[in-house]
């Protein structure tokens, strides 16, 4: 049980800073993912708030407490690597124990607790056995034991499901978040991997070149991403981002593509849309796959002309390849389909789902939703 | 351009065989990916259709003619590695270049044709610059190029894409299908990634211990899979699986000690024309499973132990009441939400249900 705090954290090596200006907290009892690319300072953040690293700015509390000159014994808080480093010719038992060993406990109260944990993580028929005869989840387990068994304030964990094969992740993800609802303990959980972060987190930290991004919970993200990095970062296929421009015309803010013209409404998102950009600027149009419908003979109402790239199917659902103007963009149906390749389609854009991006800086202007729509009024021919 | 045929092929490396009597036919301008897990010998099977390894027994045809004796620089296939092994120091337009060179062709057809593949490429604009200040993914793509260039009878990729990072790998999906389409050559195309075999190929060849378990389109793979091996392996998150005895036309579930499954007369008279173990395994699609208030349905029910909202949809994770490990995943739409620890309904159509003989593990029946 702890409280996180990281105040104006900078840390550089040599000439590359990892962190830049880091200030987040993570709460009592929470699941928190820090999410990016490799390099993005993800591992630098654990490892400073463990205190492997020493920042050259900045802040680090535990419980209000500044710990920026305690030593990493001192901190009470357990770390998990992906490389497991379990001790390999001691028995799973010894393994989980070997926290305790420090402690100067009765052996019945190790043994005890040892037990407990082990049966927790369902690992309690192994403890005979070592590492080496061992699957790779269970290895996992006996690490994550090794950490619970001190009861530590926090749990920081690099990466450590990254290793193991695409069935026993899914396993591990659906084991550690039950873990943690039933412990209630702070955990920090640093991943590349966004379906880790959106599944498990209560609250994603997303990082690029060590500057911090956002945070929120998974759907804020998701939903409302406050920029290109984070758009593109989360869901897969990822956002498609199409570029165009923004006029005036009439009084109306238009935004002009190759394929199609939206016409925005001057209440609500107009307002916000000209106070925060400039008139003919570049404008990024960003939609997720999922948002966009496919149909083979026009709807009624407005559409946008484009043909189908290719097909990808997934046997639950196709990724529908499209070509619209230069551009190819990805869009995902659930059923399967039967459109082909070079096949003339017409597609429309869900109109509460629609972000709007200032190309220069990657910020996002306007996030359109149910009560602000952002409607596509007009459509070019196909040329 | 060609057809493939591959008769009986057999490889061991020691006691341990590699390849077990593999017969496939490929025809010609397909796209087959050999698919399965590290050590299925999907793999050493490329070897063989490229001549890199000999097989201890069976042949390798192309166009009807026997390839065995043929040493593989004669046979006319072209390959694209994981690692695509550029050469870093030279352009981006030398490297493509450099099998036309070989093979003496003409100067301005060289040209033509590097501009050609590179334009297909979409790489047309990076042909000056060292091949080595190339991103990965336009390095692959000038892999891809070089060996396109040389129009070989036979594609052969292994892995080409598993090198890149998630975004690129979808993109690169997207444009090696394209390439396929747009210059129809026969390829064969190594992957352990399931989503790559069904988003590309025509047909998939799916191995597991060095025995072809399905040879099928991707849709057929996905739809009717023959095996529990081919089941488990196809489709993200995986399909259920519940154990159970059938008789009289009911399936008791051992995961659920009040429930049972009632089949329909129709489909009861078909299981028990079908079926010749009483042991059964049922599966259903995660997609297919649905979960519902308990008073809106009489038959199963499980308790939610997690679900994740992944954006686009939201996955279910569900504990059953007979105790035991086994967790079933619901796909549910992107704003489901629920308490964790409650106890739902379990709602699926029976015409969703596959049925799979325990002790064979083959598929009795899709309904």
């Amino acid at each position: 049980m702890a409280t996180i705090t990281l105040e104006h954290i900078t840390k550089r090596f040599g000439k590359v800073t990892a962190l830049k200006d880091m200030s987040f907290e993570v709460q009592d009892g929470e699941f928190f993912c820090i999410l990016g690319p490799p390099g993005a300072g993800k591992t630098t953040t654990l490892r400073t708030i463990i205190g492997l690293e020493i920042p050259d700015e900045g802040n680090i509390f535990i419980d209000g407490k500044r710990v920026n000159n305690i030593h990493p014994s001192k901190r009470d808080i357990a770390m998990i690597f992906q490389n497991l480093a379990l001790y390999p010719d001691k028995t799973v038992f010894e393994n989980i124990a070997s926290p305790l060993r420090r402690m100067d406990l009765e052996e019945e109260e190790v043994d005890s607790k040892v037990r407990t944990v082990a049966k927790q993580l369902r690992i309690d028929w192994l403890l005979d056995k070592t590492p080496g005869q061992l699957s790779g989840g269970e290895r996992q387990r006996v690490a994550i034991g090794r950490a619970i068994v001190r009861k530590p304030k926090a749990y920081l964990m690099d990466e450590p499901l990254a290793n193991l094969d695409a069935l026993l992740r899914l396993e591990m993800r659906v084991g550690l978040k039950e873990l943690q609802t039933s412990l209630r303990d702070t955990f920090v959980y640093v991943t590349h991997d966004q379906v880790e972060a959106l599944s498990m987190a209560d609250r994603i930290a997303i990082l690029d070149r060590g500057s911090l991004q956002q945070i929120g919970s998974p759907e804020e993200v998701y939903y409302r991403p406050e920029n290109m990095f984070v758009a593109g970062i989360l869901g897969n296929p990822s956002m498609n981002f199409i570029s165009s421009s923004l006029s005036q015309q009439n009084g109306d803010l238009l935004i002009r593509h190759d394929s199609f013209i939206a016409v925005v409404e001057k209440k609500g998102l107009g307002e916000v849309l000209k106070n925060k950009v400039k008139d003919n600027a570049q404008i990024i149009f960003g939609v997720r796959p999922e948002d966009i419908s496919i149909f083979f003979a026009k709807p009624v109402g407005v559409s946008i002309p484009a043909e189908i790239y290719v097909t990808e199917p997934l046997g639950n659902k196709t990724i529908v390849d499209i070509k619209l103007g230069n551009e190819v963009i990805k869009a995902v149906t659930r059923t399967s389909f039967t459109g082909k390749p070079e096949q003339k389609v017409w597609i429309t854009l869900k109109d509460s789902k629609l972000h709007l991006f200032d190309q220069k800086s990657g910020v996002c202007v306007v996030h359109s939703d149910e009560k602000t729509p952002l409607k596509i009024l007009t459509q070019r021919s196909r040329t | 351009m060609a057809y493939i045929k591959l008769d009986r092929l057999t490889k061991r490396f020691g006691k341990q065989t590699a390849v077990s009597e593999l017969s496939l036919e490929i025809k010609e301008n397909d796209f087959v990916a050999l698919l399965g897990p590290s050590g299925c010998g999907k793999t050493t099977t490329m070897n063989m259709i490229s001549g890199l390894l000999n097989p201890d027994s069976g042949k390798v045809y192309f166009d009807g003619r026997e390839m065995n004796e043929v040493p593989p620089g004669r046979r006319g296939v072209g390959f694209v590695f994981q690692n695509y092994a550029v050469f870093t120091h030279m352009t981006a337009y030398d490297n493509i270049a450099c099998g036309l060179k070989v093979k003496k062709v003409d100067r301005n057809e060289i040209e033509r044709q590097v501009m050609t593949f590179a334009k297909l490429m979409k790489i047309d604009h990076l042909l000056r610059l060292n091949a080595g200040n190339l991103s990965i993914n336009d390095m692959q793509k000038v892999a891809l190029a070089r060996t396109l260039v040389t129009k070989p009878r036979i594609l052969l990729l292994d892995e080409p894409l598993s090198n890149l990072d998630a975004a690129l790998r979808n993109v690169m999906r997207a444009e090696l299908k394209r390439i396929h389409l747009e210059l129809g050559q026969t390829t064969i195309y190594v992957t352990h990634d399931q989503v790559e075999a069904m988003s590309l190929a025509d047909k998939i060849a799916v191995m597991n211990f060095a025995v072809l378990q399905q040879f099928d389109t991707p849709e057929e793979v996905y739809l009717r899979p023959k095996n529990l091996f081919v089941a488990n392996f196809i489709g993200s998150p995986t399909m259920n699986f519940l154990q159970g005895t059938y008789r009289n036309g009911e399936i008791l579930l051992k995961d659920f000690p009040d429930g049972r499954i009632t089949l329909s007369s129709r489909n009861r008279s078909q299981v028990d024309g079908l079926l010749r173990h009483e042991r059964v395994t049922v599966g259903i699609r995660p997609e297919h499973l649905e979960v519902v208030d308990r008073e809106k349905t009489s038959a199963l029910t499980a308790t939610v132990v997690s679900y994740e909202p992944l954006g686009s949809e939201t996955i279910v994770y569900l504990k059953t009441p007979g105790g035991g490990e086994n967790i079933l995943k619901s796909i549910m739409d992107s704003d489901y939400r629920t308490e964790l620890n409650t106890r739902k309904g379990l709602k699926f159509e029976e015409s969703n249900l596959y049925l799979f003989d325990d002790e064979t593990t083959e598929l009795v029946m899709k309904f």
